[in-house]
């Protein structure tokens, strides 16, 4: 039995612990938004955020995961209505096409986002090109990073002052 | 030849809840020729398309086309409201069910490929093209670029059209007004005399009892409101938050989890199983022997791959094991040599005598070119929930041929196809791949073993290892200059054929040209990979084209050019290029541009790309696509396609190399068959030319330009002349650097 928090949410579940957290939140919690790609943490389509950072769950083992706040494309927009910028941005750029990576794309560039605001392209280079789509909707997730960045760079002054 | 009248008309009925259903069906009106045979002891068709109106003036596309990202949801559905003159906002999709009424798919067995059944809707066309389409391609198959402008083209507008006229008279009925004085708009039918409007929910019950008219009236471009935007695609929302469904995310109660590993040597089968070598190991459900793959079913997909890699399990390797990579292409090598020496090549195209022209020319160009074996790789890998129960088969997955994969599950289980019931969902990536229905079969026959439903997912070892392959493949050309440069023979050999047909080519006015080939066929099995023969001929034409012109002295793009003279629409394809990419200007000393053109699936394509090359890696950093699809329905999805189609066609350039060694494919995953990430993605220009003339496709033709204008790029800047892709295996130095040692 292990207990893993997922979106704010407590599971406790029965399985092996050294399953990936990939199909522990996938098979045993069943959501089912975060994606097997490789299992070999080389395609980044499983990425979900342990403790705010991007993970590749495929290659995590469900015990590593314990006692983390674990959030994954079902949980982004921190539980609130509506959408994270990133998302938002991805509907404004239709970026998907086939979609089947984009959970891993969308939680890499929130990541991205929270760490570097305003990130350059280097920036995105080096935190996206772990994600591979096969589609090739790179240039659109590109403009989707600055887009959202710039909803996001606008948008803070505001909450702070609403603090 | 082979011309088929159409002849259309309503079925409806009256469904729950009030809605009117509407549909076109086509009938041949023509039973002469080659296709009699097929259609013969037939009635009329069933059709493909319908068209629902709901009581709140609701209208629903039902499309019988699978989404794996191409957008074709939309594209179809705004086919359809735009010649029915719907209010966007109303409109819906469904995608259609894999059930016999949408096909009569007893239709042509003989015809299809194994696994695929006749589409009738192709039949019904303009010309042969469609005709030679249906011998390779079932019913609800999405591949060969052909949704919008088949199924949009001959079925949406027309269903769209024809309910609209039949709307229109049934308010000229109710109003008692002749149907010249209304007009339509949003979903609304108006009688301005009058100042009466209503909506055509109103009118639906008393238009489903009209005859639809046989060939209703398209409109022409100039009257599109929906056709030629970009509206939003259905399927993205539930792509950006994680919900939308995709065949590996099927959960049913109660359903366990398999995983299969085949014979690593195609042909091989498996000999032996021992069980006990996994008898402590947990939540092990089952392991069924498939004869040519075993499986493993347990609690979980990771349990059932830990348990599939401690079984003790043996393979025979159906003889194949000698075979090796360098040893089929000198199979290829050996096959062309004996073809040409005994003259017993196959024509593909033959135009003037280019033996005497090679004969007379000044100066004779030859090169060989050769490409490898790819795997599609499609991110999802394949896989499959099936359950058996209540003397049926219900299936789950992303398939581009959901009626042959029911006709291959039904025969793989003892079923009935009518006891298959096929639920189909988004696709993670098709490329050709999701037309082969191996993985569906596998989950079927393992489901006949258990009591419960089973969630069969393959490795993405097994996927990249067990794939249905492009051909690796030899070509060699002669080419003939006279005096001045000019180019007038063309001479073209190559190994194993597949389609579509004039893949090889050119558009280019070369008076003299011979095109042959020589079937050399391996162990290896061969799929449609995105844009099928196009992959590879564009490759080895353009940059033959770009030899000769460099042979000739002459600038690669003017070249082209001049030897399009009587091609008007693909000089204007390339001049846009050209010019957007700023042909001619000075660049970097470590860039280089080149040039590519290339028409499949009815749309032409040119493709300018600048390659940078620093410590002897080449970066593409840009690229301009100018294309002319004769009308683009939804420009925002056509650029998307182009921006796809590069990407997948870089990667193949870049990387893509799937070998074999001991008669199995020697890549794994995505560490050692790469794909083109983030860092390495070229910024991507599309320009569109409406050029009028049939439609052409969208999702495939963006691929066959980009590997040549890449490596003519690489020439540009180095002098190096890729003849064998992938590029990732040539040492690349910049040409002066060259120079100057």
């Amino acid at each position: 039995m292990i207990t893993l928090s997922i979106n704010g949410e407590s599971h406790a579940i029965d399985v092996d612990p050294s399953t990936p957290l990939l199909w522990v939140i996938r098979d045993y919690v069943g959501l089912t938004g975060t994606k097997f790609g490789c299992g070999v943490a080389q395609c980044g389509a499983c990425t979900v955020h342990l403790n705010g950072k991007p993970i590749r769950s495929c290659v995590v083992p469900a015990v590593a995961a314990a006692g983390k706040q674990i959030i994954t494309i079902e949980g982004v927009n921190g539980g609130k209505q509506g959408l994270h910028p990133v998302q938002q941005a991805w509907i404004d750029e239709q970026v998907p096409q086939c979609g089947y990576c984009q959970s891993g794309q969308v939680m890499a560039a929130a990541a991205l986002l929270d760490k570097i605001p305003s990130p350059t392209d280097h920036d995105i280079d080096l935190a996206m090109s772990g994600i591979v789509c096969r589609c090739g909707t790179y240039p659109r997730i590109r403009k989707g990073i600055k887009r959202a960045a710039a909803v996001i760079n606008a948008l803070e002054p505001l909450e702070t002052s609403n603090e | 030849m082979n011309k088929w009248t159409r002849r259309a008309f309503i079925t409806t009925g009256v469904a729950a809840g009030g809605v009117v259903v509407f549909g076109v069906a086509i009938r041949r009106g023509d039973r002469s020729g080659k296709v009699r045979e097929l259609v013969a002891g037939d009635g009329d068709e069933l059709f493909d398309v319908w068209l629902k109106i709901g009581p709140d003036n609701t209208i629903t596309a039902i499309i019988p086309h699978a989404d794996m990202g191409q957008g074709v949801h939309t594209s179809l559905a705004m086919m359809l409201a735009d010649e029915l003159d719907a209010d966007w906002s109303q409109v819906r999709f469904e995608e259609a069910p894999a059930h016999k009424e949408f096909a009569n798919y007893a239709l042509a067995r003989e015809y299809s490929m194994p696994g695929a059944d006749f589409p009738a809707w192709l039949i019904d066309s303009v010309d042969g093209l469609f005709f030679r389409a249906t011998q390779r391609m079932g019913l609800q198959i999405t591949g060969g670029s052909t949704s919008v402008r088949t199924t949009g083209q001959i079925a949406m507008r027309v269903t769209g059209a024809a309910t609209r006229t039949v709307l229109l008279q049934a308010a000229a009925d109710e109003w008692q007004v002749p149907v010249s004085e209304l007009s339509t708009q949003g979903g609304m039918i108006y009688h301005e005399a009058s100042d009466r409007k209503a909506s055509y929910a109103h009118f639906a019950p008393a238009a489903a009892d009209l005859s639809m008219p046989d060939k209703p009236i398209l409109k022409a471009s100039d009257d599109f409101a929906i056709m030629g935007t970009s509206l939003a695609r259905f399927d993205v929302p539930q792509k950006v938050n994680g919900s939308a469904k995709f065949g590996i995310d099927a959960k049913l109660p109660g359903m366990k989890y398999a995983t299969v590993m085949a014979a690593p040597v195609f042909g091989g089968n498996v000999v032996s199983v021992d069980e006990s070598s996994i008898q402590d190991m947990p939540g092990i459900r089952k392991v069924v022997n498939l004869d040519t793959a075993v499986a493993v079913v347990a609690d979980g997909y990771w349990q059932a791959r830990q348990a599939l890699l401690s079984l003790a399990v043996e393979f025979s390797d159906g003889g194949n094991s000698g075979a090796d990579q360098e040893q089929i292409f000198r199979r290829f090598g050996d096959d062309l040599d004996a073809a040409a020496s005994a003259g017993d090549e196959r024509k593909d195209r033959k135009s003037g005598n280019a033996l005497a022209a090679l004969d007379a020319a000044d100066r004779i160009v030859e090169a060989e070119y050769r490409v490898p074996y790819l795997a599609h790789a499609a991110m999802e890998p394949m896989n499959c929930t099936a359950w058996i129960h209540d003397d049926q088969c219900e299936l789950w997955l992303g398939t581009q041929n959901p009626l042959g994969f029911a006709q291959q599950v039904a025969k793989a289980i003892g079923m009935s196809q009518s006891q298959v019931i096929l639920h189909n969902q988004y696709l993670g990536g098709g490329f050709g791949r999701r037309a082969f229905d191996d993985f569906a079969v596998q989950s079927a026959r393992i489901a006949a073993e258990v009591p419960y439903p089973v969630k069969l997912v393959w490795s993405r070892e097994e996927d990249m290892r067990h794939d249905h392959y492009r051909q690796a493949s030899i070509s060699r050309f002669k080419g003939g200059l006279d005096g001045s440069g000019n180019a007038v023979a063309w001479h073209n050999h190559y190994v194993n054929k597949h389609d579509p047909i004039e893949a090889p080519h050119i558009p280019y006015g070369i008076a003299a040209q011979r095109i042959v080939f020589t079937d050399s066929e391996t162990h290896v099995p061969w799929g449609f990979w995105r844009s099928v023969d196009h992959s590879l001929h564009a490759f080895f034409t353009e940059s033959f084209i770009d030899e000769l012109a460099i042979a000739a002295g002459r600038d690669p793009y003017q070249y082209r050019r001049e030897l399009l003279a009587d091609s008007p629409r693909f000089r204007a394809v390339l001049d846009l290029a050209a010019e957007r990419a700023g042909w001619g200007d000075e660049l970097p000393d470590n860039v280089g541009r080149g040039i590519a053109l290339h028409k499949s699936f009815g749309t032409i394509v040119a493709q300018v790309a600048d390659v940078e090359i620093t410590n002897g890696k080449p970066k593409a950093r840009r690229i301009v696509c100018a294309v002319d699809p004769g009308y683009a329905i939804h420009p925002d999805n056509l650029a998307a396609q182009m921006e796809s189609g590069i990407a997948y066609g870089l990667t193949a350039a870049l990387y893509g190399d799937i070998s074999i060694s001991g008669g199995a494919v020697e890549q794994s995953n995505f560490h050692d068959y790469r794909m083109l990430r983030m860092n390495e993605a070229p910024a991507v220009e599309t320009y569109i030319i409406n050029g009028g003339g049939p439609l052409g496709g969208g999702g495939e033709p963006g691929t066959p330009p980009i590997a040549p204008a890449f490596t003519n790029a690489i020439f540009d800047a180095t002098g190096i002349r890729i003849r064998e892709l992938p590029v990732s295996q040539h040492e690349l130095r910049l040409k002066d650097v060259e120079d100057v040692a």
